[in-house]
């Protein structure tokens, strides 16, 4: 366990000293890729079988260490960040060089400390400890959402470090050492910590606190970071802000409902009532917005946020499915979403083009981008034969069992607004005539690399939706 | 009223302190200040002494048939302030010095009107 | 041992009586080595020292072999220990850097008298530190006062001149506050060694003599530490005293300062009596806070950086006193932790300004464009201390800013946990102003080729930087050691 965490910080000097010769550099960030998945696939079975190895690293308060401690969610997550991590390894290797970007040395050093820290959060093994290295990703994804150095890179990275920093500092620190006063501990237990240690109201409010200070979890009104993170290289985009960033953040709150408040504190609480309906607003707004948006990006960035909400929900509703169907969409939307980046990316290398509006036609041209691009999108909207079915059907039955019909009937309008604003996009460009210069004659797909990573990941979601097994078991053991 | 006359060497200190206290923050002059300074420690210098002195009591130097002495420890404890307040007064005049070869003038006024530009 | 029995005062006359021996010494390098090796002596010793006290509890030396109370005690227990460290090891750190440093900032006719003036500062502080008689506190507090007054005029800018006669001028007036009331105490006690003191004030507290003299030792402490309001002569004396005297003086001298504050309340008044009659704790609160979001604020708008961090100083010397107010094991601790972290934190804030001065001639923000590409090891140094200055978790910061929050929340305060947490995000954005610029910009044009800050620089800053890191992970030390004092002071078990 220890060691898929240190393997990517080992790389980071590796990385910087191979500097002058690319080809080796890169070579080293896909070994430590593909060491640390194999490490963390080995840890799988121990955990399957209910094992729950467990590390200290350091006690920097008494009687508060900083320790490790792997269980079902931790490893699921730990999974899905390592996979996808060798994949986008592969695709910026394609993307960074066909893109001719600058400072490729400092993109990937970065990363590797991101990756590392990601491996932490999953890890971890009380809150103190998910705390540390939540802000450490923060900080060492800075320097890769301000990669471009310019004006408008150097304001996103103004609003990122704010909000993220801001209200992990105000609301997730004082949450936390409030639950060390209260319950004497952070660690993460079934059952929770919290319960019977304080009021309902005080619960409730310190529940508030933890949600709206995870600010990676991009619930409204703090979301404003992750459309701002635009801004950065499209690998960057894919991996952190689809996958390893935000889903840090819905990681945390899922962490924090099942292990320190526990399913059953959870339900009876009024505050995670009122917190549900927040992130079904979430989900309703930031889809509508989504609609709105002209440029790839930001449309994609509005829809994680939504899809961010989803997970949020479940994590609130707090009953098995909801808690199931949370986990599942982590994994689905991950693979999903990442997709969906990828081909953002390749557009932009091959075509410059950035606005959905100019993308009509361009199936002609770049026909193996586009079909992962509709496999994706089915994937997000949740319909067969794509992974998202699933984890959104486990939600929905989570909010019936709940009895919240109204918070159905907000997963069902979402799903349609999914269709609204993601399929016109594949649709238009196999069927449409082309606009502007989108000739068809001869292919311009994207370089080979960041092909190969494309389809892997389409695959991926394609594998999710006939083989939902092995994540359906590891989700379903979370809580035990 | 033997409270206030009884207590007359605390009065003056006050007195003593005060005016310094005053002549420190009033005047603008560099020189004066540090004057005013000198008033106000040497005020409380007066009030250390004057503490000391027993009523009836003589000198505190042992002599034959003298059983009641003032006490000697405050004016050790002065003579150490008042090496202290002379070094403090020797430094600030040097800086007065220095000050006024860079500014040309010893007067706060003047002085801050020639930074206030930086 | 013979030696190690006479330790507490020999760690005061060492320096004392080099001071001298330096002026003699007419080469500047002589001069810096001797001084170097005299520091690390006294570093030595401290570390001996407190050993000694963690051992065998509190360290107890009659000077003269004349007995307490009549004759003069040195008095170590694990506060004086603890800040006795600190004060040596930063001295310590800081004079390697200074050998360079202070070679291109002080002509060289004088760089003997310099660092004359510097071993006379370490005795003062060292003194204050380690006695136990009220009055020699005084004493050793001017002796460390009128050094630093001539040492902050060392500095080029002739408004270094103006800023160290203002810090005379209201120093003098903070330690003749001083003077009085340990003169008013001593009317009522009849004594001067502190521990007999503790043993006589509480049969005379009611009196209004004793109240007074509470009155003025508060207010004269506080402007010796510089707590708001009474901190107007810290911008100034930080922003034009030499690089070597700010970072030195930064680290050490307020701390010695709250450590003055933590002897006279809680030892020689007691809590119960500070905090009880007199309402000590809401003032120190309310003041506290108010340095906190002040300062930070005015932080924010300055350009040139050592001012900006000399206004950072007051807001962290806030914090301090913050944990100080609530007078409960948890805050004592954190305010004594604080001290410790943040002479780390400044130490090495302060020194790398110190090293992009010596490269660049000056600390003008608008002129530190693009310097994280010219100068990459000094800037990393400055962004580790910034993000220990905000709090991140793995840094010092955030172990103060732990305790002070768990202090907060433990006494009912939890507003006040807000606005701690509020005044880190303030901090985020002066240090933030400073990544920018250093990372963002293209150099200005008139770009004369600037190098890295030499080895002889680097080194001890990376020391802090790093004994920031690790003391962020590793705290037993720096904890132990705080929470033991802490429940000294109290009077209750830790």
């Amino acid at each position: 366990m220890l060691l898929a965490l240190t393997v990517p910080l080992v790389a980071v000097p590796l990385v910087v000293a191979a500097r002058r010769r690319p080809n080796l550099r890169e070579s080293v960030t896909l070994i430590a890729a593909t060491l640390q998945f194999g490490l963390v696939v080995s840890l799988a079975p121990q955990v399957m079988d209910g094992a729950r190895p467990a590390v200290i690293l350091a006690e920097p308060f008494p009687g508060l260490p900083l320790a490790l401690a792997l269980e079902p969610l931790g490893l699921l997550f730990a999974l899905i960040a390592s996979f996808l991590w060798l994949i986008t390894s592969v695709y910026s290797i394609g993307y960074m060089r066909g893109h001719k970007e600058q400072h490729q040395t400092r993109f990937y050093a970065y990363f590797a400390i991101a990756l590392a820290a990601v491996m932490g959060v999953a890890f971890a093994g009380n809150m103190l400890t998910l705390f540390v290295f939540y802000e450490v990703l923060t900080l060492s994804t800075y320097p890769l959402v301000t990669h471009a150095g310019t004006d408008q890179a150097r304001r996103a990275g103004r609003v990122y470090l704010g909000l993220l920093l801001g209200t992990s500092i105000v609301f997730l620190l004082l949450a936390i050492a409030w639950t060390w006063l209260l319950a004497g501990t952070t660690d993460f237990t079934p059952g929770g910590i919290l319960s019977g240690t304080a009021p309902a109201a005080t619960l409730g409010l310190l529940l508030t606190l933890y949600v709206f200070g995870v600010g990676k979890a991009a619930l409204m009104p703090f979301h404003r970071w992750l459309p701002a993170a635009m801004v950065a290289p499209t690998p960057v985009s894919a991996l952190l802000h689809a996958v390893a960033v935000v889903k840090a953040g819905v990681f945390t709150i899922l962490k924090v409902s099942v292990y320190l408040f526990g399913s059953g504190l959870m339900i009876t609480l009024v505050a995670s009532q009122w917190l549900q309906y927040v992130a079904a607003a979430t989900i309703l707004l930031a889809s509508l917005v989504a609609m709105r948006q002209d440029n790839l990006k930001a449309r994609l960035a509005y829809s994680t946020i939504s899809q961010l909400g989803y997970v949020v929900l479940g994590a609130l509703l707090a009953n098995a499915a909801g808690i199931v169907g949370s986990a599942m969409h982590i994994a689905t939307h991950a693979f999903g979403k990442i997709t969906l980046f990828f081909c953002a990316g390749v557009i932009l290398v091959a075509t410059h083009k950035t606005e959905i509006s100019q993308m009509r036609g361009l199936g002609r041209r770049m026909p193996i981008t586009m079909m992962a691009f509709l496999i994706a999108s089915l994937s997000i909207i949740g319909l067969p034969p794509a992974g998202g079915t699933w984890s959104k059907w486990y939600l929905a039955i989570g909010t019936l069992e709940a009895g919240q019909l109204a918070l159905l009937a907000v997963l069902m309008i979402s799903s349609l607004l999914n269709i609204a604003y993601l399929l016109p996009i594949p649709l238009h460009a196999f069927f449409s005539a082309p606009s502007g210069d989108n000739v068809p004659g001869g292919t311009y797909e994207a370089p080979l690399f960041s092909l190969a990573a494309i389809i892997i990941t389409t695959l991926g979601c394609l594998v999710l939706f006939f083989y939902p097994g092995p994540l359906y078991q590891l989700a379903s053991q979370i809580g035990r | 009223m033997a409270t206030v006359l009884g207590l007359y060497n605390y009065w003056i200190a006050i007195f003593l302190m005060m005016t310094g206290f005053y002549v420190v923050i009033a005047h603008g002059n560099l020189v004066k200040k540090i004057v005013g300074l000198n008033i106000f420690q040497v005020a409380v210098f007066i009030l250390y002494i004057s503490m000391g002195k027993v009523r009836g009591g003589s000198a505190p130097i042992l002599a034959e048939g003298v059983t009641s002495y003032s006490n000697p420890l405050p004016h050790v404890l002065i003579l150490t302030a008042i090496v202290v307040g002379v070094a403090t007064t020797a430094l600030g005049l040097a800086l007065v010095i220095r000050i006024n070869e860079a500014y040309g003038t010893v007067e706060e006024d003047d002085i801050h009107s020639q930074d206030e530009p930086e | 041992m013979q030696l190690g029995q006479h330790l507490p005062i020999l760690q005061v006359v060492i320096p004392l009586l080099s001071a001298p021996l330096c002026l003699l010494l007419r080469n500047g390098r002589l001069a810096w080595m001797f001084t170097l090796a005299v520091s690390w002596l006294v570093l030595a010793g401290a570390v001996w020292l407190l050993l000694q006290v963690l051992a065998h509890g509190t360290v107890s030396y009659a000077l003269g072999t004349w007995p307490a109370p009549w004759g003069i005690e040195y008095h170590l227990d694990h506060v004086s220990a603890f800040v006795l460290l600190i004060v040596s090891g930063i001295s310590a750190v800081v004079l390697p850097f200074a050998g360079k440093s202070v070679a291109r900032e002080i002509p060289a006719d004088r760089v003997s008298l310099f660092y004359t003036l510097y071993l006379l500062c370490l005795t003062g502080l060292l003194g204050i530190v380690i006695t136990g008689d009220a009055f020699n506190l005084f004493v050793f507090l001017e002796i460390s006062a009128l050094s630093s007054y001539a040492l902050i005029s060392q500095g080029r800018d002739r408004r270094a001149l103006t800023a160290s006669y203002h810090y005379l001028i209201l120093g003098t007036i903070g330690a003749t506050f001083i003077l009085i009331g340990v003169g008013l105490l001593y009317m009522m006690t009849g004594t001067l060694n502190m521990q007999d003191l503790a043993a006589r004030l509480p049969a005379v507290t009611d009196t209004r003599t004793v109240r007074t003299a509470f009155a003025f030792l508060v207010v004269g402490i506080s402007l010796k530490l510089a707590l708001f309001p009474l901190h107007l002569w810290l911008p100034n004396a930080y922003t034009y005293a030499p690089s070597v005297v700010t970072a030195f003086l930064a680290a050490t001298a307020t701390k010695v300062g709250v450590y003055v504050l933590l002897r006279f309340v809680f030892t020689i008044f007691g809590a119960a009596f500070a905090f009880q009659a007199m309402s000590l704790g809401p003032i120190l609160l309310v003041l506290a806070l108010l340095a906190i979001f002040n300062a930070s604020t005015v932080a924010i708008f300055q350009d040139n950086l050592k001012r900006m961090l000399a206004y950072s100083s007051v807001a962290q010397i806030g914090y301090m006193v913050l944990g100080i107010s609530f007078a409960s094991l948890t805050g004592l601790t954190a305010g004594i932790l604080h001290l410790f972290n943040h002479a780390l934190m400044k130490g090495a804030l302060f020194l790398a300004l110190g090293a992009v001065f010596y490269q660049l001639g000056t600390v003008q923000l608008t002129q530190l464009r693009g310097l994280g590409r010219r100068m990459p090891w000094t800037m990393a140094a400055i962004v580790i201390g910034g993000l220990s200055l905000v709090g991140v978790p793995l840094t010092v910061g955030f172990i103060s800013k732990w305790y002070l929050i768990l202090a907060a929340l433990e006494s009912g305060w939890w507003p006040v946990a807000v606005l701690v947490l509020l005044g880190s995000l303030l901090a985020m954005v002066y240090i933030g102003r400073l990544v920018e610029t250093a990372y963002f910009h293209a150099p200005p044009e008139d770009d004369r080729e600037v190098r890295e800050a030499p080895l002889s620089m680097l080194l001890p800053i990376w020391t802090l930087i790093l004994a920031n890191l690790y003391f962020g992970i590793d705290t037993s030390l720096t904890v132990g050691v705080a929470r033991q004092a802490a429940a000294l002071l109290l009077g209750v078990s830790p």
